[in-house]
């Protein structure tokens, strides 16, 4: 039996209160962590998370676009004169060299997904204009026009041949 | 018998009351023009677009193999299926038109100053929803104006401080917009009306509490008061049968007027169309976003470019009731104001040269200069208004209405 002080004092109350509020939102913040990550890609899309393209049938100065995790990736298979013409800039609003975008120089891999509002570019003269906002790309895919705020960005990708690249995996 | 079963009711719930106070003999004010039938024409269109969707549902195939054909299916086999799909998206583009009405309606006549403020709130939580049903429903068809439309605004998440990138992904449910993203927009497309509906009672129940406005923007003496039942009742119908014959017209003559001729090319993920257009209904905004030379400017832009009409009780400062009736600077910047939303609306639909994106920058800031000087502008009008001497007959009326006020207060 609860002596009448103990009832009286509501500062225990309020504790009590106060605790099973926080334990209570906690709780309510970890049942809702299933149905959010439920929203996210699923194992079947993460399983098909790698590509593997074949590069010899790409002739100098010809793109091929391959898709990769559902977005188009373009191989662009440059000539010596793009490569010299490249090398000779920085790009524009995010200077970058070219030697840090490729692996080899003649294969230019990137994202063909314009940075600004996910268009897919296309090829133009040299380099890319997306037709959404007007952004512009050069060989290199280096943004050269705005609104686009970024590069054309390189996915992880490696030789596993002397002409086969696996788009997903560094 | 009839009045037997009625009484057993009102025992148990209050029917009887209910339609009395709330519906026939709701107390509306005698001087409203036809500007105040577009809330009952958005419930109308509501109530439509909850029917012909339902219907829709039991034909459409949710999965991003099958979506497009299964509009075809319902386009050429399903029974009077071309009138439901026909009339669902004539009605987003009806119920849009409706609601921009009202809306200008309530900008305006100043419908939105005390004590309507949370008429306001609520509306504008509708316009939201109402814009995220249409969106999610928009990329349902599946074609290419479908998916390069979804893929731009889920990207506009991006702009998400820290976590834009995992938080586009979340959204799409894979790296791309692609048949997760599908799913998932139908069966959001399905819940949210529910939470329009939802919304619209809030709304309902906070006009009946603060009752109608009207074109002079004094709150009347009950004198000047009439039943809804049968003075707005007969006009409310007149004007949905107005409404129904235009709508109608554009269902069975010119039903693709509001479609995209891009989007009867199936989505194809590594083709983007030359030129993307959202529907008109969001073209200011589009425009807003473009113009905003950096990425999450533009976004922070466009986001503010909706909610910024929130802030309308705030910014106008003016002690002279209502909005455009009595206030000629409000009047004209009332006009100016749509005039801008126009030139943004057209500079939304053209595709973005050095032209045009100049006429949208000085339109932005026109937009939102419009909403950062109305506190100055509606204080000086006043001023200058008060100086002049305003009409005796408004002066009365707002004194009568003053009395009735002191009136209530004390009873």
């Amino acid at each position: 039996m609860a002596e009448y002080e103990e009832l009286d004092d509501t500062g225990r109350r309020d504790f009590l209160l106060k605790v099973t509020s926080v334990v209570g939102g906690a709780g309510a913040a970890a049942a809702s962590l299933p149905f959010i990550a439920s929203m996210n890609p699923s194992a079947e899309l993460l399983a098909k998370a790698n590509t593997e393209v074949d590069l010899s049938g790409i002739p100098e100065g010809g793109m091929h676009t391959v898709a990769w995790q559902g977005k188009p990736v373009f191989i662009l298979h440059r000539t010596p004169e793009e490569i010299k013409a490249m090398k000779a800039t920085n790009g524009g609003l995010q200077p970058e060299q070219d030697s840090d975008r490729v692996k080899k120089p003649q294969w230019l891999v990137v994202i063909g997904v314009c940075t600004h509002m996910g268009c897919v570019p296309n090829k133009e003269g040299p380099g890319w204009t997306c037709h959404c906002h007007g952004s512009q790309y050069d060989d290199s895919g280096r943004v050269i026009r705005g609104p686009a705020p970024n590069n054309l960005e390189v996915p992880p990708y490696r030789f596993i041949a002397e002409n086969k690249i696996m788009i997903g995996q560094a | 018998m009839a009045n037997r079963i009625i009484n057993w009711i009102d025992h148990r719930f209050p029917l009887t009351s209910f339609v009395k106070h709330e519906l026939t003999g709701y107390p509306t004010p005698r001087n409203l023009s036809y500007l105040w039938n577009f809330g009952f024409l958005a419930g109308i269109v509501l109530m439509l677009q909850v029917l012909t969707g339902l219907f829709l549902a039991m034909h459409y195939k949710p999965d991003a193999a099958i979506a497009f054909d299964s509009i075809q299916h319902i386009m050429r086999d399903v029974n009077y299926g071309w009138l439901l799909r026909f009339m669902h998206s004539t009605g987003a583009s009806a119920f849009f038109l409706v609601i921009y009405i009202h809306m200008a309606r309530t900008l305006y006549y100043g419908s939105y100053r005390a004590p309507r403020e949370l008429m306001w709130w609520t509306g504008q939580g509708l316009l939201l929803l109402l814009m995220a049903t249409a969106f999610m429903g928009y990329l349902l068809p599946w074609g290419q104006m479908s998916f390069w439309g979804a893929t731009v605004i889920t990207n506009l998440f991006r702009a998400t401080p820290f976590i834009g990138d995992q938080v586009v992904v979340w959204l799409r449910g894979d790296y791309s917009v692609g048949d997760d993203t599908l799913t998932r927009f139908f069966a959001l497309h399905y819940l949210f009306p529910f939470l329009i509906i939802g919304a619209v009672v809030i709304h309902l129940v906070a006009l009946h509490t603060v009752r109608s406005s009207n074109p002079s923007g004094i709150d009347l003496a009950d004198k000047d008061n009439i039943p809804f039942h049968p003075y707005y009742t007969s006009k409310d119908f007149f004007g949905l049968g107005v409404f129904l014959i235009a709508y109608f017209i554009v269902v069975f003559f010119f039903p693709h007027s509001m479609l995209e001729p891009a989007n009867n090319i199936p989505a194809n993920p590594l083709i983007t169309p030359d030129h993307i257009v959202p529907e008109w209904y969001f073209l200011p905004f589009y425009a807003i976003l473009r113009s905003v030379p950096n990425m999450v400017g533009g976004v922070v832009a466009m986001g503010l470019s909706v909610m910024i009409f929130a802030f309308m009780p705030f910014l106008d400062r003016s002690r002279i009731p209502g909005g455009g009736r009595y206030r000629p600077v409000y009047r004209m910047l009332f006009f100016i104001f749509m005039l801008d939303i126009l030139v943004l609306g057209y500079v939304g639909f053209v595709p973005p040269t050095s032209q045009t994106i100049a006429i949208g920058q000085v339109a932005t800031i026109y937009y939102f200069g419009s909403f950062a000087l109305l506190p100055f502008i509606s204080k000086a009008e006043d001023n200058w208004l008060f100086k002049r001497g305003l009409p005796p007959k408004i002066l009365a009326l707002i004194a009568s209405e003053e009395k009735e006020k002191t009136k209530r207060r004390q009873r």
